[in-house]
């Protein structure tokens, strides 16, 4: 029974070792998922229309000849045009430079608002895996009440007490969408908890802050990062219905919400004042849509298969 | 030999829907400096939850209510949470049953062994790698630098044990509780896994206790062996009086259901009967029911009193047969 020779212990368990490598790695890296999503179809074209929509929020000043915010009083609703590819609102402002100005405030809302969500409700559920019984109870609690609140009127809520601007949105959105944040996070985490490699980290002397951030956090990037995806489009929209409220973002801003508010009177008469904006809203939500979607297919385990 | 660990009248309850239930009830154990310690039982018996109280991670709603666990000549169940953290991987360490759920599934593994000489001992990140590279190397891992930037899913099963040996062994513990350490693996890699663990151990003056069901494991390993039924000790031997003269009747009835090489025996031997669900344990003698002995001398006070340790040779039985005459009457 007993083989003495460290080298042959090796070679013996090297031989076993190679039948029971699996094929194709169940988790990999950060590169192969990218590969992964680069041949979903769905997460081509999603993440085909978000590159497009970062292309334009970083290079806008040299994509367009006009300026977004500059008045033209002899050029008002004028129709799409060589000069005025999508024509012209009822200030004489060309409207696709407003629409490719107006994707850094949509770029702006989705990734400050989702990370104000996505830190506050990560340390929440965190804090209720990771604390006693009393600290899960009391921070859930919270939690429940804020989901209990219908979504706009949460939003509202925030936005009358920190009053109507861009930067309040912002903010709105993003504490409300810690709650599901919280909430995921906390299951995922107490299921990570129990597992025996959070158990043998236990064993050899690791501290619950180390285990809670060290392994536990990320052990459900996963999860998060999909969950990520499905709240980001939510986020445009909600920002873009609060500005459409006259919440969020005012005028003269090119932000895609205030500029369907200021031209809906038009939409009878000059209905591409009104589709320029609308069409770049359902673009970018689809794109953010499909990109989740391939994302959580590249990553979900269990969606695989 | 001086003694490192010292367990007594350890009792671990969980309260539970269905009652509570004494999971481990009033253990006593004891291990030597460097020695080999078989704890041997059944599933169920109470070897993994002793183990897990000795360094206090029972999970609720395991609850340790009784004894002493002295180890340094400090009684752990009074240390303080701080203190403990501090002690576990670092003067008493675990290997677990699982080796491949044991390790963070998107850590890779030289990482995860160089945390515990960055967090125990303070090295900078390059030499704590270091160092887990040669551990890998110690351990009989082949090409150590590359498999220390494998992931644990790239790991056979007896490599992850390896890994988890190393772990557990990285800062030279006093004692290492090795919880059923190579059921999960197959059995050509069962005696390298325990050749090893062995082999490590007596380098590093480590002490083991070895949590198994399986008395082949044991009588390869252990040095001294305590044998738990129904969350109690009920024999405690040197390995080789065990196997040879076994006196208490569980002992007797484990040994006899255990195939020899070598011996053709018409069936092998089983014991009768179950062990006793938690809300229906016998008051006396926990045995008792399925105890040939006791039915074959027709014992009465086996089912209305609670045999304490006898002192037998060389070791300990909980049994009434080995009862001093004084004792029974």
């Amino acid at each position: 029974m007993t083989l003495a020779d460290p080298r042959e212990l090796a070679a013996a368990d090297l031989g076993t070792a190679l039948d029971e490598v699996p094929a194709g790695p169940p988790r990999g890296g950060f590169r192969a998922a990218l590969r992964r999503l680069w041949r979903h179809r769905s997460g081509k074209i999603g993440g085909g229309l978000v590159a497009l929509i970062v292309f334009c929020a970083i290079f806008a000043p040299w994509l367009t000849p006009y300026d977004p915010l500059k008045l033209d009083m002899i050029d008002r609703l004028q129709p799409p045009s060589w000069s005025h590819w999508l024509g012209t609102d009822e200030l004489g402002r060309d409207l696709l430079t407003r629409v490719i100005y107006g994707t850094r405030y949509m770029l702006l809302v989705s990734c400050v608002a989702t990370a104000i969500g996505a830190t506050g409700g990560i340390l929440l559920g965190l804090l209720a895996s990771a604390g006693g019984k009393w600290t899960d109870m009391a921070v859930m609690r919270i939690v429940d009440i804020m989901l209990a609140f219908p979504y706009i009127l949460l939003l509202l809520a925030i936005i009358a007490i920190l009053g109507p601007s861009l930067v309040t949105a912002l903010v709105a959105v993003g504490v409300a969408s810690m709650p599901g944040y919280a909430r995921l996070v906390r299951g995922e985490a107490l299921s990570v908890r129990e597992s025996e490699y959070v158990e043998a980290m236990r064993v050899l002397g690791a501290g619950n802050w180390r285990i809670t951030f060290g392994t536990v956090l990320p052990n459900i990037a996963s999860p998060l990062v999909i969950y990520t995806s499905y709240t980001m489009p939510l986020a445009v929209l909600s920002a873009a219905a609060l500005s459409f409220l006259g919440l969020g973002a005012q005028p003269p801003l090119p932000e895609w919400g205030a500029m369907l508010v200021q031209s809906r009177s038009f939409l009878r008469t000059a209905s591409w004042v009104v589709a320029a904006p609308g069409f770049a809203i359902f673009f970018a939500i689809l794109g953010l849509n499909l990109l989740g979607n391939a994302l959580r297919d590249v990553l979900d385990p269990k969606a695989r298969t | 030999m001086s003694e490192l660990l010292q367990v007594e009248g350890l009792k671990t309850h969980f309260q539970t829907e269905s009652g509570l239930v004494r999971a481990v009830d009033g253990v006593d154990l004891s291990v030597n400096e460097g020695e080999v310690l078989g704890l041997v039982g059944e599933s169920g018996s109470g070897k993994t939850i002793t183990a897990l109280s000795l360094i206090r991670l029972v999970s609720p709603p395991g609850k340790i209510v009784a004894g002493r666990v002295m180890f340094g000549g400090q009684d752990l169940l009074q240390a303080s949470e701080r203190e403990m953290v501090q002690l576990r991987g670092d003067r008493i360490s675990m290997v677990f049953q699982q080796p491949k759920a044991s390790l963070n599934p998107v850590r890779r593994v030289g990482a995860q062994i160089a945390e515990l000489f960055i967090h125990h001992r303070g090295a900078s990140r390059r030499a704590a790698m270091n160092q887990a590279v040669e551990l890998l190397a110690r351990v009989g891992i082949p090409a150590p630098e590359r498999k220390a930037l494998a992931y644990p899913h790239e790991l056979s099963g007896g490599q992850a044990q390896r890994v988890m040996i190393a772990m557990a062994l990285a800062l030279k513990p006093r004692l290492l509780i090795a919880d059923e350490p190579t059921t999960a693996l197959d059995v050509t890699i069962q005696a390298q896994i325990l050749d090893l663990l062995r082999e490590l151990c007596r380098d590093t003056g480590t002490a083991m206790i070895l949590v198994t069901h399986d008395l082949g494991v044991i009588a390869q390993t252990a040095d001294r062996v305590s044998v738990m039924y129904a969350g109690q000790i009920v024999e405690e031997r040197p390995v080789a009086r065990l196997f040879d003269d076994p006196r208490h009747p569980y002992t007797r009835a484990l040994l006899a259901s255990m195939p020899v090489q070598g011996r053709v025996a018409p069936r092998l031997g089983a014991i009768p009967g179950s062990v006793p669900p938690p809300g229906r344990m016998p008051a006396a003698c926990r045995f008792a029911p399925r105890c040939a002995v006791r039915a074959e001398r027709n014992m009465t006070i086996c089912t209305h009193e609670m045999p304490a340790l006898y002192p037998v040779e060389g070791g300990v039985s909980r049994c009434w047969c080995d009862a001093p005459a004084e004792a029974t009457t």
